[in-house]
């Protein structure tokens, strides 16, 4: 018996069971269909979060005070010491190291804020000019302040803010009030809406040495740094830790976190969830091959008089076992090409759904998925076909 | 062509022992036609599905076309059956989801016989026995005397050297039955072997040697001189 004739009388026979075949093929398309929908969907949220962290910055470090690990090593704690503050002199001592392209002192604070008849607590930072490269945050209107400009009284509002205070859009120039201090309005920021959890429309931003004098203190609370590329981050790291131990009469107290390694670790726990979610969604495959599994061993009962007949005419057991054999793999091939359409749908309807989830199942997936199909549905085929190949023809013909 | 020699088949049924064939001598020349009658559970149809190599006798030794095929493999077994033997049966076993044309097909498909050719052929066998308009009838649509005409036409379409027919026109009224023999007879006049098992004795009497058969043994053999 030839291959072609083979898949053509396996198919003519997929085709006479139709509402068995169809079920089948229903069950095993649901599971590759949920493997590639779930998989968009946790890659989709990996691709999210990444996307997110990218547009805070890029070649991003942070600078904080203290050490970051819990275990106690840091002597001074023994001592009943506190860490050190970080100061601007540690900030313009990090602005010198040669891989450093940019830095942005960083203080945070509650104050009032109030013009005419208005008055609201709002989110202040202080920093430099820097900030906005480094967080990669736009102006809609005016200018940040401007660079080397940091003790005029300037301020920048969220977009949010501007529209609160000045609803007529005229925020330019006028002036606010910020727990009593004035300010001048110099800048307005795009509206961005929620970031990281952070809504950068509420915020009010003045210079560093304001922010320090308005919240009276003389430490940072955090430095962020921007590496001269992506090579620079880690020797930028060690040399800021350095410069921070000697400025610290060699003391290691300061943290340095690097972007790229909290956008690692978020990648891959996403992606780990992905192969999670993706496991789960295979084992409804697995489910589809039983049910395979289970009606070919009906299929085998049903026409045992068939099979008995067929090895009188002269098939041998290599035949018998190719038919069954060749029509669980229809049965599964079409499954997984179902599925991989109904999948890539249901991405589909996700993206437009959520069209801030970039939800494309991975190629990996989607070829897992089929995959796993097949393999399921060959391996549940092995059983029944050995089974239908080693019926004995006398009893079989004789089988009412 | 077919030679048995003390051939015993023996089934268990619980502690029970039957021999369905007890010591079987017979020598089957090739263009023969031979009936096998005798009560039920002589051991006819053990002995067919020997001859048909479908079943492996217990003890005894099996000649086919001066080969001994009691100790072949599967697929050599199946190979011969392929090529040198066609069944009929009682209950007809045609596949129901084919069509009548594609069930005298099978064989052809099984044998690897390339697609032209297969057509062609079944074309042959549908004219043969009358079958043309039926060609594409499922079995569940045809009459028994249909059913069994496609199942002759399944059985010749390899060009047998044997055809084996167990109890063909049991399930047949009389006329169509002998209809049935007639057919069976015509591919025996082009020089096949012909075996027919059966309980009708006129239709027994019509093949050249008779025999019949008790308790798993051969009782009486005889060939009719006056054909
Ligand atoms: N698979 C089997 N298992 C057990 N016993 C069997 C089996 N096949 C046949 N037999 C026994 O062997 C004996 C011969 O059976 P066989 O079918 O050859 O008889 P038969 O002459 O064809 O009868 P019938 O005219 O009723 O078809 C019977 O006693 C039967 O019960
Ligand atoms: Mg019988």
């Amino acid at each position: 018996m030839t291959l072609i004739d083979t898949l053509q009388l396996s198919f003519k026979t997929i085709m006479s069971y139709r509402i068995r075949s169809l079920l089948i093929i229903l069950a095993m398309s649901l599971g590759v269909a949920a493997v590639i929908v779930l998989t968009a969907l946790g890659d989709g949220a990996r691709r999210y979060v990444v996307n997110q962290f990218s547009s805070i910055g890029t070649n991003l470090l942070v600078v904080m005070p203290g050490r970051a690990e819990t275990s106690g090593s840091f002597p001074g704690a023994v001592l009943g010491q506190t860490p050190r503050d970080l100061t601007l002199k540690d900030a313009q001592l990090i602005g010198r190291i040669p891989q450093v392209k940019r830095y942005a002192p960083l203080n945070v604070g509650v104050a009032e804020l109030s013009a005419a008849t208005r008055l609201r607590e709002v989110t202040v930072l202080g920093s430099n000019a820097n900030l906005i490269p480094i967080r990669h945050m736009k102006l809609s209107q005016g200018s940040f302040l401007t660079q080397g400009s940091a003790r005029s009284a300037q301020i920048v509002l969220g977009a949010k803010l501007a529209k609160e205070f000045f609803p007529n859009n005229n925020a330019i120039g006028q002036r606010i009030r910020l727990d009593g201090n004035r300010f001048l309005v110099s800048g307005v920021l795009v509206p961005q809406g929620e970031s990281m959890g952070f809504n950068t429309d509420e915020v009010v931003i003045i210079p560093i040495d304001y922010a320090q004098s308005l919240f009276n203190t003389t430490s940072l609370f955090r430095i962020l740094v921007e590496a001269k590329n992506r090579h620079a981050i880690q020797p930028a790291k060690q040399a800021i830790l350095d410069t921070m131990k000697e400025s610290h009469d060699g003391e290691d107290d300061t943290t340095v976190i690097t972007q790229d390694a909290v956008l690692e670790t978020f990648d891959r726990i996403l992606h780990a969830l992905t192969l999670a979610v993706a496991g789960i969604a295979a084992i409804s495959l697995i489910v589809a091959g039983v049910l395979i599994m289970n009606v070919m061993l009906v299929a085998v009962n049903q026409r045992t008089t068939e099979i008995g007949l067929l090895k009188a005419i002269g098939a041998n057991t290599a035949d018998i076992r190719r038919l069954f054999f060749v029509e669980a793999l229809w049965l599964s091939l079409a499954g997984a090409v179902i599925g991989f359409m109904l999948g890539q749908f249901g991405s589909l309807l996700l993206r437009l759904a959520y069209p801030l989830l970039p939800a494309w199942a991975p190629a990996w997936a989607c070829l897992a998925g089929i995959i796993v199909a097949l393999i399921t549905g060959i391996l549940a085929s092995l059983l029944p076909a050995s089974r239908a190949a080693h019926l004995n023809p006398v009893t079989a013909l004789s089988k009412k | 062509m077919i030679c048995l020699a003390g051939i015993t088949r023996i089934f268990h049924m619980g502690d029970q022992t039957v021999h369905a064939l007890n010591d079987i001598n017979l020598t089957i020349s090739s263009g023969e036609y031979v009936s096998i009658m005798g009560p039920s559970g002589s051991g006819k149809s053990t002995l067919l599905n020997i001859i048909g190599l479908l079943d492996k006798p217990d003890h005894g030794n099996y000649e086919l076309d001066d080969k001994i095929v009691t100790d072949l493999n599967e697929t050599e077994q199946a190979q011969i059956r392929r090529e040198k033997i066609g069944f009929v049966f009682q209950t007809f076993h045609l596949v129901p989801r084919l069509s009548a044309a594609e069930n005298i097909e099978l064989p052809l498909i099984l044998g690897g016989i390339p697609p032209k050719e297969r057509r062609q052929r079944v074309q042959e066998a549908l004219l043969a026995f009358n079958l043309e308009d039926r060609a594409q009838h499922r079995p569940a649509e045809l009459s028994g005397g249909q059913r069994q005409r496609v199942a002759i036409a399944r059985a010749t379409i390899m060009q047998p050297k044997a055809i084996l027919a167990d109890e063909p026109t049991g399930n047949l009224d009389h006329q169509i039955g002998s209809e049935v023999i007639h057919l069976l007879e015509k591919s025996h006049q082009s020089g096949t072997t012909l075996i027919v098992v059966t309980h009708d004795r006129e239709l027994g009497a019509r093949a050249h040697r008779q025999i019949t058969m008790r308790d798993g043994k051969i009782q009486t053999d005889q060939t009719n001189d006056t054909d």
